[in-house]
């Protein structure tokens, strides 16, 4: 009898202690994020990782943004002037911009940030290529020099993937761009709570009060900036899908980043979670080419399978819900400023019958194709298996590998023939805004191995156009040259286009203020 | 006993020192490279190579083994290349939520499955052994991951008393770290309740059968302490050697229980730096298994004294 009374006051303690603790837990103020993946790297120019640049647009500021429609417009920027000839452009910063340091922003922090973005970026080394200096005339104002006219001063510095041009104070900006920044400062919405960092735990960041935010309301990565929050809680530890959608039903964390297209009926039907539209683009699934290797060095063999690839088959495997994805023929992504579909016909009013012909026209020699297949990457997993059916069909032979997606990265880093662990294919997915331009879209650099991405595809012609369009400043004469390089690209097939979809966000009711940022942005939300 | 304490410690070190080397060479032959898991999904191939330099992987194999054990002879695990942190500080960061899950699910563990053992073995045969024994199997049968979502949806979703997932530090009180460690203990437990259930009842059962076990009963003594002075006590060597494998388990990680229930814990850290081949991490975790697995079997042996006077080391 002493053992059960003693049991239950205890029992009964522990409960109120509980109890006790759950107001504890009920924070209004505090918006609490699933993101997709784990925030590793603090550095958003030193990697190209997603989950760095989000972290990069939490807490730094750009000098220009790109709106929901793909325009770029003024961010930390009030206003700027080009000369006729388009060789010198001054710039001069709004008023009032300050870093976390307490320190204002400057064109001397602006120049750093950029020369340390040149050094890494695409895009940014493609500007830099034209930039013959840069000088801050007055601590508000900051001109380049170029050496020579281009039509992509402002489209590179306000491009919202990825890398970004975030701008950091100098003394961290000049750090050596091979190397990881040491400090987390800069002028954007968020202060990075460095001392509450929990890799693989979480990740927190608390409301800049002195930020200044543009007037404008927001729109992708432009206008105003406002944060609503104290604090966003970002949770790196809850990986598991059931577990974050489980959570999120009960209210425990306010959004899910990326809900799993097999949950999404399921969360649809829950009357207390909404699915926010936050992108008007998505992303793209493609399948990419070792041009290096046979037998997808013969550009008439990778049209073959071009035309095999019907990309509803793809988006019917992977991602199922037929409002979530649309086939589409543009490698610069539908309903973008350049997205064209000149030369698509190949692949978009292809058929078996036709692929068919294609291989035995190509001259194929039966060369097992090496796929490499991620087997833990749910978001594309299923594609490796589809491109395996279409590419059987098609007449080729197949060797579909799986490894997890870390080998996968390691291994299409590798040069070295199929055979002697390198590669044929591997298959992915692009955020809109990598893609949609010219310029940034890295399958459009086709230098052969000193290409700045895996596949290392091979076209001079291309290669000129793509100077050209750098070159080119009237908005026709860009638009002509996107569509012929378009064109050349199903030509010469760089890659193949596999359709666009939407991934879903999920969050709880009480949260509002969405709007279009075609990425994962977190200001002007409320909780209630 | 000093002495026997002296050459167990000493036999570790060529235990700790086998599992360095092979730790070693079995992450630099597995395929995977690090350097382009830090550079993202859009690095260039050199971009890649400048990493792998910086981190020191363009070195032959050999080279980075004489580097890595001069560090960890001056008890440096080296610096994560994923979370650019030194090991020792992610281990710190991950040890405590492990070892509190380890505690309160062995502490749950062995309050409830050694006197239902005891239980077992005194009713043998009847329906409360053929219950508990029933259980049991039930606990091996059924992997954690289906239990967790079951309790899940059970407790928390549809009850609405425990946290789905997370976890409070103990710095933040004991009320939240007990509210969110309960039900990922009582996942985990059920297999150690399981486990130790049955080891319980095996012995106990082979020690009921003893003579002075009858003499004990036979002077007139109450059978709760015949049960617990006699039958336990003599039976405790075989339940506290499964209790030690146990905790040196939940210790090792538990992988599956700390991802469903979003617990940052080693078993989760081993996981991330594998997959994100973070040699470093991954060595220091490995070997930190390594010494609690052989520490714990130092001490279950140890305890063997305390238990069974008979042994004398």
């Amino acid at each position: 009898m002493k053992f059960a009374r003693r049991t239950l006051v205890s029992a009964a303690v522990w409960a109120a202690a509980a109890a006790a603790s759950v107001p504890a837990f009920a924070q209004n103020n505090v918006l609490r994020i699933v993101p997709h993946s784990n925030l590793a790297v603090l550095d958003p120019i030193w990697t190209t990782a997603y989950m760095s640049r989000n972290h990069g647009y939490m807490i730094y500021d750009t000098l220009f943004g790109t709106d929901e429609n793909g325009k770029v417009k003024p961010q930390m920027v009030e206003s700027w002037t080009e000369s006729p000839d388009k060789r010198l452009w001054t710039f001069k910063l709004r008023k009032g911009l300050e870093f976390h340091d307490g320190k204002p922003v400057t064109g001397e922090d602006v120049i750093a940030s950029l020369q340390r973005w040149g050094k890494r970026d695409a895009m940014g080394s493609a500007l830099a290529q034209f930039v013959l200096r840069m000088d801050s005339p007055t601590p508000d104002t900051f001109r380049i020099f170029l050496g020579e006219a281009n039509g992509f001063m402002i489209e590179a510095l306000g491009k919202p993937s990825s890398s970004v041009p975030f701008i950091m104070p100098k003394r961290i900006a000049d750090t050596d761009p091979f190397k990881q920044i040491e400090e987390h400062i800069g002028s954007g919405p968020y202060v990075f709570k460095r001392d509450e960092f929990k890799p693989g735990d979480k990740a927190v960041y608390t409301k800049f009060a002195k930020y200044v935010p543009r007037s404008e309301p927001p729109s992708g990565t432009t206008g105003g900036k406002r944060v609503y929050v104290d604090r966003v809680e970002w949770n790196l530890a809850l990986r598991d899908a059931q577990a974050q959608v489980n959570a999120l039903k009960k209210g425990e964390v306010d959004i899910l980043e990326q809900l799993p297209f097999d949950f999404y009926e399921q969360v649809k039907a829950d009357t207390s979670i909404q699915i926010p539209k936050y992108s008007n683009f998505g992303l793209q699934y493609m399948a990419r080419f070792n041009h290096l290797h046979k037998p997808f060095d013969n550009p008439k063999v990778r049209q073959a399978v071009a035309a095999a690839f019907s990309q509803d088959a793809f988006l019917r495997a992977q991602v199922g819900v037929k409002e979530l994805y649309k086939p589409c023929g543009s490698f610069f992504i539908c309903g973008t400023p350049y997205g064209s579909t000149a030369g698509s016909d190949l692949q978009m009013k292809s058929n078996m019958k036709k692929a068919q012909d294609l291989v035995k026209a190509s001259g194929y020699d039966g060369t097992p194709i090496v796929i490499l297949k991620p087997t833990d990457l749910a978001s594309i997993q299923k594609l490796p298996d589809v491109a395996a059916q279409l590419l059987r069909q098609a007449g080729f032979k197949v060797d579909l590998q799986a490894m997890d997606w870390q080998t996968l990265v390691g291994r299409r880093a590798k040069k070295d023939a199929p055979d002697k662990g390198g590669w044929h294919m591997f298959l992915t997915a692009w955020q809109a805004f990598d893609v949609w331009s010219p310029i940034a879209n890295p399958t459009t650099d086709t230098r052969g191995e000193k290409s700045v991405w895996f596949g290392w595809a091979s076209d001079d012609k291309l290669g000129e156009m793509r100077n050209q369009f750098m070159r080119a400043t009237d908005d026709g004469v860009k638009k002509k040259l996107a569509d012929q390089m378009h064109a050349r690209m199903f030509e010469i097939g760089t890659h193949v286009n596999l359709g666009e979809f939407q991934q879903p966000m999920a969050a709880t009711k009480n949260v509002s203020g969405f709007f279009v940022t075609n990425g994962n942005l977190y200001w002007n939300l409320k909780k209630n | 006993m000093l002495s026997f304490l002296f050459r167990r410690l000493l036999a570790t070190l060529p235990v700790l020192g086998v599992v360095a080397v092979l730790v070693f060479l079995m992450l630099r032959l597995t395929p995977g490279d690090p350097a382009a898991v830090l550079a993202g999904d859009q690095a260039t191939t050199e971009q890649i190579a400048m990493i792998r330099a910086n981190l020191g992987l363009d070195r032959s194999i050999p080279e980075q083994f004489v580097i890595w054990l001069g560090h960890l002879l001056q008890g440096d695990l080296g610096q994560s290349y994923y979370y650019k942190l030194p090991v020792t500080e992610l281990i710190a960061q991950r040890l405590e939520p492990t070892l509190s899950l380890a505690v309160v699910t062995i502490t749950l563990a062995v309050l409830i499955a050694v006197p239902l053992g005891v239980v077992a073995a005194w009713r043998f045969g009847g329906w409360l052994d053929r219950g508990v024994m029933a259980f049991s199997v039930m606990g091996f049968s059924v992997p954690v991951f289906v239990s967790a979502y079951l309790l899940i949806w059970l407790v928390s979703l549809k009850l609405g008393w425990l946290p789905v997932q997370g976890y409070k530090r103990l710095s933040e009180g004991l009320g939240p770290w007990l509210y969110h460690l309960t039900l990922p203990a009582i996942t985990l437990s059920l297999i150690y309740i399981a486990l130790i259930a049955r080891v319980t009842r095996a012995s106990v059962l082979e020690t009921l059968g003893e003579d002075y076990i009858r003499t004990a009963r036979a002077k007139g003594l109450p059978e709760v302490l015949v049960l617990r002075r006699h039958a336990l006590a003599n039976a405790a060597v075989p339940i506290i050697t499964v209790i030690g494998i146990g905790v040196a388990l939940l210790i090792g990680g538990v992988v599956v229980t700390e991802s469903v229930y979003a617990i940052p814990g080693l078993g989760r850290l081993t996981v991330d730096a594998v997959l994100a081949r973070d040699f470093p991490t991954v060595q220091g975790v490995i070997l930190l298994f390594s010494f609690v697995y052989v520490l714990v079997n130092l001490l279950v042996d140890l305890s063997y004294v305390f238990f069974d006077p008979r042994i004398r080391y």
